[in-house]
C-alpha cells in the first residue's frame, strides 16, 4: 500500500518535471513566433538589409551563418573523427590516453567567449587571417571539436567487438576493418553528433564576435577572407545599437525565429537519423 | 588419424596478464577430420583454438610461449603476417556475428578484402558458399536484405558461408551452437560433417553429445590443461584419465 503510494508520488513528480520542461520550450517558441512572424516575408528571406538595417531582408545574414557553420564543420569533422578513431582504435590504453580524453572533455567546458579571444589572438592576429569567415570558421570548429570527438568515440565504442573479430578473422587488416565495418556501423551515431554540434555552432555568438562578424555589410561576403554577418551577432547588434530601436527589435525577433527554426530543423534531422540507427540494429 | 597433420600446437603456454590460461599443451589437428575440444567453462578451450588463427593477440596483456604450426609454418614467426594466417584459417564464433550489411555483402566482404574484384566471380562464389552452408534456398530471393533480419540459426549459417567464401583450409568453430535451438543445431552439425570432406575442422563445444556425434578426435581440457586427447570413440567409451571419465559421465562440469 505504502509502496504503491510512493510510486504514484514519484511518477507524479516526474510528470510535473517533463511538463514544465515542455512548457518552457513551448513558451520560447510561442514568444519568438508571435513577435517575429510579422516581419517574415519573401523579401525578408531573400534580400539584403537596407536603410541602416531597418528595411529589406536578412538573406546575407542567413548566408553568413551557413558559411560559418559549413566552414567550421569542414575543419572540425575530419579532424574530430580522426582523433576519435585514433583514441578508440589505435592508441595504447593507459594513462596518457586518459589524460588526452580528460583534456578533450575539459575543452568542451571552456566558455565560448574564451574561444573567441583565442581565435582573435591566433587566427586573426598570429596567422593574419583577419576578421574573416576563415577565422570565424576555425574558431567555431575548435569549439565543436570536443563535441564531435566525444560523440564519435561513443559511436565507435558502441560497435560490437564481435563484428570486428569477424572481419579480422576473414583476413581483413585492421584498417580495412575500421574502414569497411566499424565506420559504416558507427556512422549514424557520428552523424548525430555532427548535426547536434552544427546546431550548437550555428547559434554561437561569442566566438565570432571578434573573429568573423561584422555589424553591417552591404551584401554577400566575397571570399573566405571577408567579414561576414551572422544571425546570432546580427540579433545582438539590432538589439543594442542603431537609431531605430522599434523597427530593429521586430527584425531581431524575425532573425531569432529563423535561427530557432534552423536549429530545430537540424536537431530534427539528428533525431530522424538516430531513429533509423535504432531500427537498423533492432 | 591416418590423415596428415594440418595444425599442431607444441608446448603451448598462454597467459592473460599473470594468470596462466593454458599449460604445456601439445596437440595435433589432422586434415579432413573434425577435432573436438570439450571441457567445463573457463577451462581454456576457446583460448586454445583462438591461437590457431592468432585472434588472442588482439587482446591486451597476453603472452604466448610455445609454437603453433600450420602445415610446417610457424604461424607466430615474425616473418608471418597474422592477416595471411587468418586467410587460411577461418573462424565461426559462439554468437552469430553477421555484419550490419546485406546478406550478399556479408559473403562478398571476405573476397573483397582479399582483393577479388570480378563481379561475376563474386556472385558465383556467394551462391556457392550459401549453397554449401545450406542457406541458399532460404535467402536466394532476398540477398539484398539486411543480414540482421535473419533468424539466429540462419545468421550462424550465414557466418559459416562467409567463412567458406574465402576458401580457407581450416575452420575453427567456437561453440557454434551455443545460442541456437535444437533444429538449427542439427543443421549446423550436418553441415560440419559435410565440410570435413574438404576442410580440417576444430570445434569447441559444451555439448558432449555433439562432440561424440561429429568428431573423430576429442581433447578434454580442465583448468588450462589438456587432460586427455585421442580418438573420440576411445575418449567416450574407455577414457584413460579418471577426470575425463568423471566429466563425460556428468559428475562435474
Amino acid at each position: 500500500m505504502k509502496q504503491a503510494l510512493v510510486q504514484r508520488l514519484g511518477f507524479g513528480l516526474l510528470f510535473i518535471c517533463i511538463t514544465s520542461t515542455l512548457f518552457f520550450l513551448g513558451l520560447i517558441i510561442y514568444f519568438i513566433f508571435t513577435r517575429g512572424i510579422s516581419v517574415i516575408s519573401w523579401v525578408f528571406l531573400t534580400q539584403a538589409p537596407r536603410n541602416a538595417m531597418t528595411a529589406g531582408g536578412v538573406a546575407p545574414v542567413i548566408a553568413g551563418t551557413l558559411y560559418l557553420t559549413l566552414g567550421s564543420m569542414l575543419f572540425a569533422v575530419p579532424l574530430g573523427l580522426a582523433c576519435a578513431i585514433y583514441l578508440c582504435e589505435y592508441s595504447p590504453k593507459g594513462a596518457i590516453v586518459n589524460i588526452i580524453r580528460m583534456s578533450i572533455n575539459n575543452l568542451a567546458g571552456v566558455p565560448s567567449v574564451v574561444f573567441g579571444l583565442f581565435g582573435l589572438a591566433v587566427f586573426v592576429k598570429f596567422f593574419g587571417f583577419g576578421v574573416s569567415i576563415l577565422s570565424g570558421s576555425l574558431t567555431l570548429g575548435i569549439l565543436a571539436l570536443p563535441l564531435i570527438i566525444s560523440a564519435s568515440q561513443e559511436a565507435l565504442l558502441s560497435v560490437p567487438q564481435s563484428i570486428r573479430e569477424a572481419s579480422l578473422s576473414l583476413g581483413a587488416t585492421k584498417w580495412e576493418t575500421i574502414k569497411n565495418i566499424v565506420l559504416p556501423t558507427a556512422l549514424p551515431g557520428i552523424l548525430t553528433g555532427v548535426i547536434l554540434s552544427i546546431g550548437r555552432v550555428a547559434g554561437e555568438t561569442a566566438p565570432i564576435l571578434f573573429t568573423a562578424a561584422a555589424f553591417y555589410l552591404r551584401g554577400y561576403p566575397k571570399s573566405v577572407f571577408s567579414e561576414v554577418m551572422a544571425l546570432p551577432y546580427h540579433i545582438y547588434a539590432l538589439m543594442t545599437e542603431g537609431a531605430h530601436p522599434d523597427k530593429q527589435k521586430a527584425i531581431a525577433y524575425g532573425c531569432s525565429l529563423i535561427l530557432l527554426f534552423l536549429v530545430l530543423f537540424i536537431s530534427g534531422i539528428a533525431i530522424f537519423l538516430r531513429q533509423r540507427q535504432r531500427s537498423y540494429h533492432g | 588419424m591416418d590423415n596428415k597433420i594440418k595444425m599442431r600446437a607444441q608446448k603451448v603456454n598462454f597467459f592473460y596478464g599473470k594468470v596462466q590460461a593454458l599449460k604445456d599443451i601439445n596437440l595435433a589437428v589432422h586434415a579432413n577430420c573434425v577435432t573436438a575440444m570439450i571441457g567445463p567453462s573457463g577451462c581454456g578451450k576457446s583460448t586454445f583454438i583462438r591461437l590457431f588463427n592468432r585472434m588472442n593477440e588482439l587482446l591486451p596483456h597476453t603472452l604466448l610461449k610455445g609454437k603453433v604450426f600450420l602445415d610446417d609454418l610457424d604461424i607466430n614467426s615474425p616473418l608471418v603476417d597474422a592477416v595471411d594466417i587468418r586467410r587460411r584459417v577461418g573462424m565461426v564464433f559462439q554468437k552469430p556475428n553477421p555484419f550490419p550489411k546485406s546478406i550478399f555483402e556479408n559473403i562478398s566482404y571476405g573476397l573483397k578484402v582479399n582483393g577479388v574484384r570480378e563481379k561475376d566471380y563474386i556472385a558465383g562464389k556467394v551462391e556457392e558458399s550459401l549453397k554449401k552452408a545450406a542457406l541458399w534456398d532460404e535467402v536466394k530471393e532476398r540477398l539484398g536484405e539486411s543480414a540482421l533480419r535473419l533468424s539466429g540459426g540462419q545468421q550462424q549459417r550465414l557466418c559459416i558461408a562467409r567463412c567458406l567464401a574465402v576458401e580457407n583450409e581450416v575452420i575453427l568453430f567456437d561453440e557454434p551452437c551455443a545460442s541456437l535451438d535444437p533444429i538449427s543445431t542439427a543443421k549446423i552439425e550436418e553441415l560440419i560433417m559435410e565440410l570435413k570432406k574438404s576442410y580440417s575442422i576444430v570445434i569447441v563445444t559444451h555439448n558432449m553429445q555433439q562432440a561424440a556425434r561429429v568428431s573423430e578426435c576429442t581433447g578434454f581440457f580442465l583448468l588450462g590443461e589438456l587432460v586427455e586427447f585421442g580418438k573420440t570413440q576411445d575418449i567416450f567409451t574407455a577414457p584413460k584419465d579418471k577426470r575425463t571419465e568423471a566429466y563425460i559421465t556428468g559428475r562435474f562440469g
